[in-house]
């Protein structure tokens, strides 16, 4: 590290911080990652003595909504971010420098920095016919990725493009769209995967990196547990209607305007992992189910070949459905008590009248899963 | 002696843009741009549900995120005869008019302006004549002394600490730079405060669409539902918010971008005689105010300007197969009957070719092909699509509100209008649609309430969503306006499969390679004559390029009717 740079509480007091708002500071960063109260005292230190972390951000094949996702962030605000809690010393869609001049400070922060660098990549490599089909320089993508990669310190994969190969991988894959993971050796690569990730599932991840200097919990498929443990489904607040066998048959028909479940139209949520019904878009302003329109697991391997979107998962009605969620849910580590959300499914279906009246039941929240 | 400069990666854009210019005495006198990532898209579609279409295509781009949703839904509809509910044509307006808001702010302040604003030197401005200065332009009330102070605290505090992040190696304190070191203060104020506001006007997607990036679209309207009397759909809480985060877009846009585009403008004077390139305009125009199938009633008008008579509006026909054209003879792809052929978007044929340098390269070869970007032409014409394009169309077709913005930003600068194709025309065009944009998106918005009033909800036209409602066969196009400029797709429908896709962007006509006839597209093109100062900080290369707004993405796909992979799609 810079002998010159600064700590992030000194970088704050320079900006005029009070002690008591770097604690309240510290509070919400730590509530972003979801630690608990406990373990505050760490992150005020962490963040007491910390240098700004270098970052290197890579495009390969995507569409950067990775980065537009990234700039939404409302916790922490982007600017705090790259301003007082990063150094983003590469970026091609923000940095100043460009040609040369940004290959420059590339390589300076690789050198520099050597083995302390987070990479953070957005987009899939191909690796049909040489690599050609992405280049940067006058270089692959696939040349960058291995250059960058072996003196990382971690690597984040960013969105479905990096984490799982997205819309360039699906069917019939054209240029030999691969992602990082499958590419990486030896480095540990985090996947953080959505068409794009949330925003503040994106800065929750660095922030989590950043304060803790460790790598989150990671699932089966190496996403951070405190983001990719759920499904939809499971926490999806039209849920109860589901449970209750309450569906919108067509869009905009009357169950739509009731806001039922969207199952039948063709929701994905029952396979899909993410944080949509928890944190929400945007600042918790909506997600997809919530204004109409089924998830299309745009977090999931594969999921453009997983279609046709509007068509739903299963014959209804019936609980394969849950079958075909719990399997995969094996596969990621994530073993859901089979018997348990079964038992809450008919038990509220039994329900299905009070629900639909709008009569709230009394004892516990619909859907709540034990009785 | 012309000497080859080549910057790769280009920044501060969407996707992947190398440059290979040639400079003599100063000035850029050769370019050649070319696309560097493919993806296969086009491909990809073929077999799908149409339906579908819009979220694959959504996935063009992330920046001018929607606007692809938009032309798809819009294909399809018109491949089907769907005409749209008056309410979904005004949700969808909304949301075009929401990206264009953050779309224009964020391009100037984030990917623009720092070709204009010298970060290092705003250290040394006097945070009190900053504050004189601001209040004298706009009544913004972030404009105390205090405030440019602390400011100035904190970005000296991030420069001394030695890592510069994302200023590291600008072109800081090059000649080019005019702005008082006050008003490149103003400059960095505003591009921290335009990155927290941009995060708000965004959401106007996510409550008709449930996210942002990459909103859900709807094949005959949206998905989202209206009842005011349901928590659970678009009631007067949800519109509140849509109507408050219309007020916020458009405070902004009126107090702060368009304030300070003017006082950047004022010094940069000279560049509205640089930079002017080709000298033919194009837009499909959108933004209807009688349904889509109403062209003539569009916010933004359509229509072609050849040879910058603005006398003249041209007509344009999607449909006509003698108009928009795409060639390859200088882009990475091969045509089974010559690459010497334009081919219409519903008859397009591509095979990827790659005849490039093999990786590491130092240069390309210029002399034959360069691009994985084809070359769209109407015909047989190179044209500029964009902001600039859009505005000079609705200038030339007389319409009374643009003659007036347009009008009175010229008077402002006290420049001739000759000075709108050039470098600075095409950045303030931008700004000045921003501010129209801002103004309309208030009509639609008293619009939708009225026609709920009314007790019209409807939000889908749901008769021709069966596919065994379809015909066997069936063609569209559905064209749009991404903020980049002039964008539309093609479909053919065979069996209720995609048989056929084909997306023209508005980058692929702005950013390809040569013709078969040897005419430059418009990048190319607007570079000759560029100055250059000094060769190893190529500076002002950068504001010409970015005063198109690229976006790179989206340009490069490729199609496929009878290409090598067919055998490997699967039929769904």
């Amino acid at each position: 590290m810079s002998e010159k740079a600064l700590t992030i509480w000194e970088q704050a007091q320079v900006r005029g911080v009070s002690r008591r708002d770097f604690l309240r500071f510290c509070g919400w960063m730590a509530a972003a990652a979801g630690i608990e109260t406990s373990a505050l005292g760490a992150v005020v230190k962490a963040l007491d003595t910390k240098p700004r972390l270098p970052v290197v951000w890579f495009h390969f094949q995507e569409c950067t909504c990775c980065s537009e996702s990234f700039i939404r962030s409302s916790h922490p605000i982007v600017s705090d971010i790259v301003l007082d809690k990063i150094s983003l010393d590469y970026t091609e869609t923000l940095q100043a420098a460009a040609g040369k001049q940004a290959e420059e400070a590339l390589h300076a922060t690789m050198t520099k920095y050597k083995g302390q660098y987070l990479m953070l990549v957005e987009g899939s490599v191909p690796t049909g016919e040489g690599g050609i089909y992405c280049c940067i320089a006058g270089r692959s993508a696939m040349d960058i990725l291995q250059e960058a990669a072996k003196d990382a310190k971690a690597i984040v994969a960013w969105g479905s493009c990096a984490s799982n190969g997205c819309i360039q991988a699906a069917n019939p894959n054209p240029t030999g769209a691969t992602p990082i993971h499958k590419l990486v050796e030896g480095k540990p690569v985090i996947n953080v995967p959505g068409c794009p990730p949330i925003a503040e599932v994106m800065a929750g991840t660095v922030v989590h990196l950043l304060t803790f200097d460790r790598i989150p919990h990671l699932d089966g498929l190496g996403r951070p547990k405190a983001f990719y443990s759920r499904r939809v489904h499971d926490t999806c607040y039209r849920r109860p209607n589901y449970d209750a066998g309450l569906f919108v048959d067509s869009f905009d028909d009357e169950n739509a305007k009731r806001g039922y479940c969207l199952y039948k139209v063709g929701c994905r949520g029952p396979v899909t992992y993410n944080s949509c019904g928890i944190i929400r878009w945007n600042d918790g302003v909506s997600y997809p189910i919530q204004s109409g329109h089924g998830c299309i697991g745009c977090s999931e391997a594969k999921f453009w070949d997983n279609g046709p979107f509007y068509q739903h998962l299963a014959a209804f009605p019936g609980f394969g459905i849950e079958k075909t969620a719990d399997d995969i849910g094996v596969a990621m580590g994530a073993v859901t008590a089979v018997g348990i959300a079964a038992h809450a499914v008919t038990t509220n279906f039994r329900k299905r009248k009070q629900i639909k009246e709008g009569i709230r039941d009394s004892e516990k929240a619909p859907g709540e899963g034990k009785e | 002696m012309a000497n080859r400069i080549v910057v790769d990666p280009i920044t501060r854009i969407e996707g992947h843009l190398r440059l290979e210019v040639e400079v003599k005495d100063g000035k850029i006198v050769d370019a050649y741009s070319s696309g560097t990532m493919v993806r296969g898209f086009e491909l990809i579609l073929k077999g799908r549900d149409p339906r579908d279409a819009w979220a694959f295509t959504e996935r063009a781009c992330g920046v001018c995120t929607t606007v692809h949703a938009l032309a798809s839904v819009r294909t399809v509809e018109d491949a089907l005869g769907i005409t749209v509910p008056p309410n979904a044509e005004l949700v969808r307006n909304l949301m075009f008019c929401a990206q264009y808001m953050q779309d224009h702010v964020v391009h100037f302040y984030h990917l623009h302006a720092l070709d204009w604003v010298d970060v290092v030197s705003a250290l040394k401005a006097d945070p009190k004549k900053t504050s004189e200065i601001a209040q004298s332009i706009s009544n913004w009330p972030k404009s105390s002394p205090g405030y440019f102070s602390d400011l100035q605290k904190r970005l000296t505090a991030f420069v001394e600490s030695g890592q510069l992040g994302i200023f590291a190696n600008g072109y800081w304190g090059h000649s080019a730079y005019k702005l008082p070191a006050e008003v490149n203060l103003i400059g960095v104020a505003h591009y921290l405060e335009a990155l927290e506001w941009q995060k708000e006007v965004v959401k106007i997607h996510t409550i008709f669409g449930g996210k942002n990036p990459h909103p859900n679209y709807l094949v005959g309207g949206a998905a989202c539902s209206i009842n005011i009397d349901d928590a659970n759909a678009l009631n007067a809480e949800r519109l509140a918010k849509v109507g408050s985060l219309l007020e916020i877009a458009a405070e902004f846009i009126e107090k702060v971008y368009i304030p300070d585009l003017m006082a950047v403008a004022s010094f940069y004077k000279d560049w509205g005689a640089i930079g002017g390139g080709l000298s033919n305009y194009l837009a499909y125009g959108d933004l209807p105010t009688h349904g889509y199938g109403d062209p003539e009633h569009f916010k933004f008008p359509r229509g072609v300007i050849l040879g910058r008579d603005l006398s003249k509006v041209h007509p344009v026909d999607g449909k006509n197969d003698a108009e928009i054209q795409e060639f390859i003879s200088r882009s990475w792809y091969e045509y089974g009957s010559g690459d010497g052929d334009g081919k219409h978007p519903w008859k397009g044929e591509t095979k990827l070719k790659y005849t490039g340098p093999k990786p590491p390269y130092d240069h390309l070869d210029v002399d034959k092909k360069y691009s994985w970007l084809k070359t769209p032409r109407w015909k047989g014409n190179a044209m500029e699509v964009g902001p600039l394009s859009r505005m000079l169309v609705a200038y030339a077709s007389g319409r009374e509100e643009v003659k007036e913005v347009v009008g009175a930003a010229l008077k402002q600068l006290d420049v001739p209008v000759t000075a709108l194709f050039s470098t600075l025309g095409r950045t303030a065009a931008r700004g000045l649609e921003t501010k129209l944009v801002a103004g309309w998106s208030k009509e639609f918005y008293s619009q939708l309430l009225a026609n709920i009033k009314n007790g019209d909800t409807r939000l889908w036209a749901g008769e021709k969503w069966a596919p065994e409602t379809w015909p066997a066969e069936a063609k569209g196009v559905g064209m749009t306006e991404a903020p980049r400029g002039a964008l539309a797709h093609w479909i053919v429908i065979k069996d209720r499969k995609i048989e056929n896709y084909q997306l023209v962007v508005p980058s692929t006509w702005n950013a390809s390679p040569r013709d078969p006839k040897g005419q430059m597209s418009a990048y190319e093109s607007a570079l000759i004559g560029t100055p250059v100062a000094n060769p190893e900080v190529p500076l002002e290369l950068l504001r010409t390029i970015h005063s198109f707004d690229p976006c790179l993405a989206c340009a490069v796909h490729l199609y496929d009717e009878k290409g090598r992979y067919l055998n490997q799609v699967q039929v769904l």
